[in-house]
């Protein structure tokens, strides 16, 4: 690798602000807040904002390519729901996991097919899938249900978790999550797949007359981003030890602003995905300093979410227009 | 009977009088949601006047459809010149809860307070996409994911209520036998149609929508026109939440206008407006509102509860999808399959 290619280039520029923004928040709530500092608070970090990390793999990949993708939420919710269900209704763990994965890759594959055979807005095509997936939910259960199950209980929970001291263990969630970052990292670096995704998102057509095969990767892209968004289900359900059809609402705004904090253009063909994992944990800093700063509301943390993406947005505007 | 004898030849005539016209198929697609429900939900057409007003179905159809309808309008205008606006939801649950907030103080500045935040809210996105050049869906998701965190804090995260008898009205109040709210679409209807039909503010508009860089060079105000456009849809988005608002004598922020941006797109695309921007049809988008108001009562009357309502609502948006599809339609006139390269041609937003 020559030297070159780790100097920082106006590309870098928005992720390289967005680790600054990460690097302050945390350095801030360790000056104001004892305890802030504590392993505890990093590892739960992690563990506590593993699904929307997995789920904003997904959604950067959409991205990428020059799409999006409104569903996420309400498939995340749609497979805790059916998980839920599936093992109160006496199946195995496994069984339900395995079957709402391959659910959310088929949801994602026919809304990727929608896009691309019939050239229909991405925006329009998973808004459907959105309120299709939402309303599957409430069919499958109208309202929270708890996991009662061994698999749960024991095995994700305590065997599955590393401890750190005797009160602190690494949660099972937080292991998920640097695995489908560093795995999505990987596909989108350094695989043809990923190379190609990228290609689309910059230029369709001239993509298109390289020869790439756009069709099965843009419908590779959405069924990635189905299946990596019930994969946060999955991930989800670990850690509230539940389902509920009426959560995670607004799910996707967290994962595109995650993508686009961590340096990913919303007009696709550039974005890093450990970017993305920034950004969720930008998104995590923020809910954590707002939880111990204890007389501000929950609400100031879309606020303050609003407000850095406008920041990003505008950034990543300026730096594009500069090399225009 | 007498609904009948004023609904079946209304509608008839107006089909009759659309038919080579675009409203045709939103307007068919009512009329047999009508039909239906007059054949198989009992009740639904039955109106009556009690205390010198009209209740029934219909009439709840109207009133509840009136904030779409609102939305619509707006939306019609941002999608006709190539953009969209999703943040009206949050920029209605601003407007109810700055409303409810004022309402001690004085009804014009409670008013006045709910639509001037709403202008603010819309002048705020239009900047965003005029003077910053940020792609439309994408500027606006800046205020998608703030505003309802902005009407918590002008809530202070509780439910106001306000019993005024002037705020009530404007959501709950009846005039000349009909819901107020009606008067108030028809008012901001024709407003509107003047502004964008007997000015040139209109053609403006679609050839923006059209191809903006050809607008531009024959020196239309591209930018000054769509920021107008954003501002116009929260002023919109502002009246939809006053009257949101007022039918619940609360300010609710978690909940008022929640998926009603959906809704409102929905609306202007079953209405026969392209999402790609250029012609546009006001009147379509007023008829696809009620189109989904309808849909939603008859399910509504037939058991479905609002939650699973969403899936039929899903099949509804994929299918208009599929209908506005160059590809399909080029298929199904049997006409050669025009290359991706031409499509995206067409159909870039």
């Amino acid at each position: 690798m020559k030297l070159a290619h780790l100097r920082p280039s106006a590309r870098m520029l928005p992720v390289l602000a967005s680790l600054g923004v990460l690097i302050l928040l945390y350095a801030g709530g360790c000056v104001a807040f004892e305890n802030f500092g504590s392993l505890r608070v990093l590892i739960n970090l992690f563990g506590d904002n593993a699904f929307l990390g997995v789920a904003a793999v997904g959604a950067t990949f959409v991205i990428l390519s020059g799409g999006i993708d409104l569903s996420v939420g309400a498939v995340v919710a749609f497979t805790g729901v059916l998980i839920a269900s599936l093992i109160g209704h006496g199946q195995a763990p496994l069984l339900a996991i395995g079957l709402a994965l391959g659910l959310g890759a088929g949801f994602g594959a026919l809304m990727g097919a929608l896009i691309h055979l019939y050239a229909l807005p991405p925006f329009l095509v998973t808004l459907g899938g959105m309120f299709l997936a939402r309303g599957l939910a409430f069919v499958v259960h109208p309202e929270s249900l708890s996991i009662d199950h061994p698999f749960y209980g024991e095995f994700i929970s305590q065997t599955l978790s590393v401890p750190v001291s005797r009160r602190l263990a690494i949660p099972f969630t937080a292991f998920a999550l640097l695995a489908v970052v560093l795995a999505g990292a990987a596909l989108a670096r350094w695989s043809r797949y990923g190379r190609n995704v990228l290609a689309i998102g910059s230029s369709e057509s001239s993509a298109r007359l390289m020869g790439v095969p756009i069709g099965a990767t843009k419908i590779l892209v959405y069924t990635l981003g189905g299946f990596l968004s019930a994969l946060g289900g999955v991930v989800a359900t670990f850690y509230m030890q539940s389902g509920n059809p009426a959560s995670f609402v607004g799910l996707e705004l967290d994962a595109i602003a995650a993508a686009v904090i961590g340096g990913t253009l919303l007009r696709g063909g550039v974005g890093y995905i450990p970017g993305t994992l920034v950004g969720v944990l930008i998104l995590g800093l923020i809910q954590t300093l707002v939880i111990f700063q204890g007389t501000l509301n929950s609400w100031w943390t879309r606020i303050a979410v609003g407000g850095l993406l406008f920041v990003f947005i505008v950034l990543q505007q300026l730096t594009a227009r500069r090399r225009e | 009977m007498i609904v009948d004898l004023l609904i079946w030849p209304a509608l008839a005539a107006l089909l009759w009088v659309n038919r080579r016209r675009p409203l045709l198929w939103p307007l068919l697609a009512l009329a047999l949601l009508l039909l239906f429900n007059r054949l198989f939900t009992p009740g639904f057409f039955i109106l009556e006047i009690r205390d010198g007003r009209l209740y029934g179905t219909l009439v709840d159809v109207l009133n509840q459809g009136s904030k779409v309808m609102l939305l619509a309008l707006g939306m019609t205008l941002v999608i006709a010149t190539g953009g969209v606006d999703p943040s009206v939801g949050a920029t209605m649950a601003i407007a109810g809860a700055v409303m409810a907030r004022l309402a001690g103080v004085s009804i014009p500045v409670a008013l006045g307070g709910g639509l001037g935040v709403a202008l603010l809210a819309g002048a705020w996105n239009g900047l965003l996409v005029s003077a910053f050049r940020i792609q439309p869906i994408i500027a606006t998701l800046i205020l998608m994911v703030a505003g309802r965190g902005v009407a918590q804090l002008v809530t202070d995260g509780q439910i106001i209520n306000f019993e005024q008898p002037a705020l009530v009205y404007l959501g709950n109040g009846s005039l000349l036998g009909l819901p107020f709210t009606l008067a108030l679409v028809l008012g901001m209807f024709v407003l509107t149609a003047l502004l964008v039909r007997r000015t040139a503010l209109g053609l403006f508009i679609e050839a923006i929508g059209d191809n903006e860089t050809a607008a531009r060079f024959t020196g239309l105000p591209a930018r000054p026109v769509k920021f107008l456009v954003y501002v116009f849809a929260g002023f919109c988005a502002g009246l939809a939440g006053l009257v949101a608002a007022s039918n619940i004598k609360s300010a609710d922020a978690n909940h008022i206008g929640l998926y009603l941006e959906l809704d409102a797109i929905l609306a202007v695309v079953v209405g026969g407006t392209a999402l790609t921007g250029g012609r546009f049809q006001l009147a379509g988008s007023l008829i696809g509102a009620l189109l989904i108001q309808t849909l939603g009562t008859t399910l509504y009357a037939r058991n479905v509860g609002a939650d699973v309502a969403t899936v039929p609502k899903a099949m509804v948006i994929l299918a208009v999808c599929l209908l506005q599809s160059p590809v399909l339609r080029a298929k199904l006139a049997g006409l050669r399959r025009p290359t991706p390269v031409a499509i995206r041609k067409e159909g870039s937003a």
